[in-house]
């Protein structure tokens, strides 16, 4: 089955995005397709390379970047919401004349037509929020 | 169908949610909108964000019709639980079954159930 995954909360504040990850991880392993995995809303802040969680709790950054390498996986963060929170690739950054970019590894930052573009795409949709 | 259920300035999810749907209705999707919990308030008349410093960005519903956004639900039952009722809400112009075309529909939960049921891909914010 081909499955779009939607995550719309942030890593440790909230339940959903550990879930997302988790559930992308196993229809994966269970060799089903994820035509996208997008970040919308707070779940943008999936994708910050400047997070540094306590050693012994999930790095839940890293595990979407190492699942995105694994299985090739597109990481889709919102360009709108992620520049109103802080997440900027380097050409973002460049444009808005910031000092800096933050986006992970594996991750791209893309509009929201990739957000219905795999709504259209997957036979489901799964939206990961609070 | 995109599925709003909480208020508009508490939190960013609908002003998102209205960014998500017109890019939907860009995509010549049939869209729907449902408002439910607390999503009523974010059509009800007379709001006045000047104290807040926010964006009064619920007047764009009324311009969902030119997005090519027909349908329009409002769950009853969450509008009595609020204190509210049709005459609270902010007509939307178009081609509706209400007065002059507006497209806001009251329905019950159970008529909202059915129609999230008809629904190819559901987003809840």
């Amino acid at each position: 089955m081909k499955f779009a995954v939607v995550v719309n909360e942030g890593p440790y504040q909230h339940q959903a995005a550990n879930t997302a990850y988790h559930f992308t991880r196993s229809v994966l392993e269970k060799g089903h397709e994820v035509v996208r995995v997008f970040f919308y809303h707070d779940g943008v802040n999936n994708g910050t390379c400047l997070t540094a969680p306590p050693q012994d709790e999930p790095h839940i950054v890293n595990q979407w970047s190492r699942l995105g390498r694994v299985h090739d996986l597109d990481l889709v963060i919102c360009v709108a919401a992620a520049q109103r929170r802080g997440i900027m690739d380097e050409r973002e950054s460049t444009r808005h004349e910031l000092p800096a970019a933050n986006l992970a590894e594996g991750f791209r930052i893309a509009g929201l037509g990739q957000l219905i573009d795999a709504s259209i795409e997957a036979d489901r949709l799964l939206v990961f929020g609070d | 169908m995109f599925i709003n259920r909480r208020g508009p300035y508490g939190s960013g999810y609908a002003q998102e949610a209205l960014e998500i749907t017109l890019v939907g209705a860009a995509f010549d999707q049939q869209i729907s909108l449902a408002f439910v919990d607390d999503g009523v308030f974010l059509l009800r008349v007379g709001q006045d964000t000047s104290g807040i410093a926010m964006k009064p960005y619920t007047a764009a519903y009324r311009a969902l019709a030119d997005f090519d956004v027909h349908r329009v639900y409002v769950e009853r039952e969450s509008l009595a639980a609020r204190g509210m009722t049709e005459r609270d809400l902010m007509a939307i112009p178009g081609e509706g079954q209400g007065p002059d075309g507006n497209l806001v529909e009251v329905v019950s939960s159970a008529e909202l159930s059915n129609i999230i049921d008809g629904q190819d891909v559901l987003m809840n914010h």
